[in-house]
């Protein structure tokens, strides 16, 4: 370990150290990946492997990756959901490895729906 | 590193350590390499999460799902279902004792939402060997904070303002305390960090120091720097392996990082920590005990004053504080004096930790705001007494508290209002009693221990314990004589005012309130020799019921005594001058013939 000789090492030290703990807090954004065995088979788990290192590769720590079970939906597995805060419930199908930098990019960090691979919205419980 | 999308939170407190973690922690390291999925998720060991009840405790994030009494054989299901296909093992959550729901959420269950967690907030949270994870919960920002502006006399002024009171059991104001070591003149001063926690039940000092060590360490810097100390103790039990360990990982790692030793964050201010390991003697948590034993000498106390503040360690000003007291800081000088002052009562400011143990049903380590009742944290937190039995008494502050009956349960928990009713808040010990516990078998357990604490300096303690305890024994045996009551009470107010130290003032505590509250009992006992508990084994005995006993012979099998004799099919007869009354025969007569008076 690094010696701290100022201030500005702490803060950049517990900076650093935050990253690592995000996992812990109770995030409002949420990706939602479908981990039936329908979704496993599909290749949920690369799509998910794929997204994790997204974040890495963006430094996007504020974000819940939670697996879950399957929904009914089996033949438009692999199911991926993506919940900002405030905003619908976003249900997109057939997603491959390939596909999640847009949906990182473009709708967890933008905010916009990516219409091709839209299969359904969930409104906010208000 | 990398970045992780799942994190399991595995309790490694002593509690959990005994019911089996540690190889709960290597089956799920085991299980994820076996799914490929150790590069997904990490595995962390934590400190206590004080529900040690049902330990061994796993918490798994982002979900913040917490499974009970996770045993080896339920890995697999846990990684499998919740880790891979992301369905959380509803079998193994929290089952509210009387609403019988099942609760995912920790932060949902009874037992925690009524918490407020000052001193505790990073037990369970973070993993206690990792120095990164304390800095990443805020940890040192209180240290930098005051190195960086200020200087010592603003965080003395914002200790004063939060009205903390020492958590160690006297509740002596922390901010005064140090005003007078500030001002006393001396060349070196020290501050010492009392974690020589004996009374029986009490774990919070054991649980903070396993659990978060930064925080003390932190604490007992910011104690340095307020008064002008360079170096310091942590006196701990050798009973705490667990504790000493971890606080010797946090020396180390705060060490390496150069957040302790000299020219601290290039400021100038250095502190050296250094551990010292008690022996175990409950008197050495008295101050000037406790002292005398760092210096090698006895740990025998002497009369104060000169107080520690001003002539103590090598004779030199010294602080000393509890472990609890010194968690508390980094949080008040970070957030502010009046912030923490916000939470208590009037004069009693912030939080304070209890050790929930006895006849109820979450035991476990609870942090409660000043000023709430008893009753709330009994009932609502606790859960209550065990079904079909009723609530007798709590007995708060170890062997230096007293006895509440239900009648002064809705009194505020506060310093001033426990010392109104006879108990004190000591470090925090609650033991509920149930209708089974006989109260004046309680205050003689709390004397017999005190009798063999007493280190034997001064004449009330020596011999004053050791009358009380006659006394005791004798109405417990069934022997007393109706002058014993004034006898006891006159014995015990005269050790109270005469004992030199803390042991000996409050020994008689425990007597004095079940007198007071429960006289009704020890009549019973004295005149009618009778035990209404059925716990002193000199006042019952056992008889079989002739209309009962159908003679089938169980209870003469498992006599260890072989005092029960009777032909088969005949009502057996139970031989009193054999019996000893392990009640042995009683759990198993089919036919509940045999009978306790």
């Amino acid at each position: 370990m690094k010696r701290i000789s100022s201030f500005d090492d702490l803060q950049a030290l517990r900076e650093s150290a935050q990253a690592q703990l995000a996992t812990r807090q109770q995030n409002e954004a949420q990706v939602i990946v479908g981990m039936g065995t329908c979704g496993i088979a599909a290749g949920a788990r690369e799509v998910l492997g794929e997204l994790l290192k997204e974040l890495q590769r963006r430094n996007i720590t504020n974000v819940s990756v939670i697996k879950t079970g399957c929904i009914g939906m089996c033949e438009r597995e692999v199911l991926v959901d993506v919940v900002r805060p405030g905003e619908d419930r976003v249900t997109y199908g057939r997603v491959t490895p390939r596909d999640i930098p847009r949906l990182v990019g473009e709708h967890l960090v933008n905010g916009r729906v990516v219409e091709d691979l839209l299969v359904g919205r969930i409104a906010m419980q208000v | 590193m990398g970045f992780y999308r799942g994190h399991v939170l595995v309790c490694g407190g002593t509690g959990c350590v005994s019911s089996g973690c540690r190889e709960v922690i290597a089956a799920f390291q085991d299980e994820l390499r076996k799914k490929k999925l150790d590069q997904e998720i990490k595995v962390v060991e934590t400190g206590c999460h004080g529900f040690c009840e049902k330990g061994p405790l796993v918490i798994v994030y982002p979900e913040g799902v917490m499974y009970c009494r996770v045993e080896t054989a339920d890995v697999t299901e846990i990684v499998n279902e919740h880790l891979l296909k992301g369905r959380p093992v509803a079998r193994l959550f929290f089952t509210e004792p009387l609403s019988l729901d099942k609760i995912p959420r920790y932060q949902e269950i009874n037992f925690y939402k009524k918490q407020k967690r000052i001193a505790l907030r990073n037990c369970g949270y973070i993993d206690p060997e990792n120095i990164h994870e304390y800095i990443a919960r805020g940890g040192y920002d209180a240290l930098a904070k005051a190195l960086g502006n200020g200087g010592p006399a603003t965080v003395l002024a914002e200790v004063k303002a939060s009205g903390l009171r020492g958590r160690g059991g006297a509740g002596f104001p922390t901010g005064t305390k140090w005003e007078f070591c500030a001002a006393a003149p001396g060349d070196k001063k020290y501050i010492i960090c009392n974690a020589d926690e004996g009374d029986p039940g009490a774990f919070m000092d054991r649980s903070i120091l396993e659990g978060d060590p930064h925080s003390v360490l932190e604490g007992m810097m910011l104690a340095a720097y307020a008064i002008g100390a360079g170096e310091g103790y942590l006196y701990i039990r050798a009973e705490y392996p667990l504790a000493i360990k971890r606080v010797q990982t946090a020396i180390a790692q705060a060490e390496e990082l150069g957040l302790l030793g000299e020219n601290i964050l290039n400021t100038g201010f250095g502190f050296r920590l250094r551990i010292k390991e008690g022996a175990g003697a409950f008197v050495c948590g008295e101050e000037t005990a406790l002292i005398a034993s760092i210096e090698g000498e006895r740990g025998i106390p002497r009369s104060r004053p000169p107080f520690p503040a001003i002539k103590g360690l090598f004779g030199k000003p010294t602080v000393i504080n509890n472990v609890e007291t010194l968690a508390n800081l980094p949080q008040i000088v970070l957030h502010g004096g009046a912030q923490f002052a916000a939470v208590g009562t009037e004069k009693s400011k912030g939080t304070k930790v209890f050790a929930l143990t006895g006849k109820l049903r979450n035991t476990g380590l609870v942090e409660v705001p000043m000023g709430i009742s008893m009753r709330e944290v009994i009932f609502e937190i606790g859960g209550g007494t065990f079904e079909g039995k009723k609530f007798k008494a709590v007995q708060i502050g170890g062997p230096s508290g007293g006895c509440l009956p239900e009648s002064q349960l809705d009194l505020p928990v506060d310093y001033d209002s426990l010392t109104g009713a006879g108990a004190i808040m000591g470090s925090g010990g609650l033991v509920v009693m149930d209708e089974d516990s006989c109260i004046v078998d309680v205050a003689r357990y709390f004397l017999s221990f005190t009798r063999k604490e007493s280190c034997g300096k001064c004449t009330p303690c020596r011999e004053g314990t050791l009358r009380l305890l006659e006394i005791l024994e004798r109405i417990t045996g069934g022997m007393g004589v109706p002058e014993d009551l004034e006898m006891l009470e006159k014995l015990a107010i005269s050790i109270k005012s005469t004992a030199l130290c803390g042991l000996g003032q409050t020994a008689p505590n425990p007597v004095l309130s079940t007198i007071r509250y429960f006289r009704k009992e020890y009549l019973a006992h004295i005149n009618e020799r009778k035990c209404p508990a059925g716990v002193c084994q000199a006042l019952f005995y056992y008889r079989v019921d002739d209309h009962l006993c159908v003679g089938c012979g169980v209870c003469a099998k498992i006599c260890p005594v072989s005092a029960i004799q009777g032909e088969r099919k005949q009502p057996h007869h139970i031989n009193m001058s054999a019996c000893v009354k392990c009640g042995a025969c009683v759990e198993r007569c089919p036919f509940h013939a045999i009978i306790k008076e």
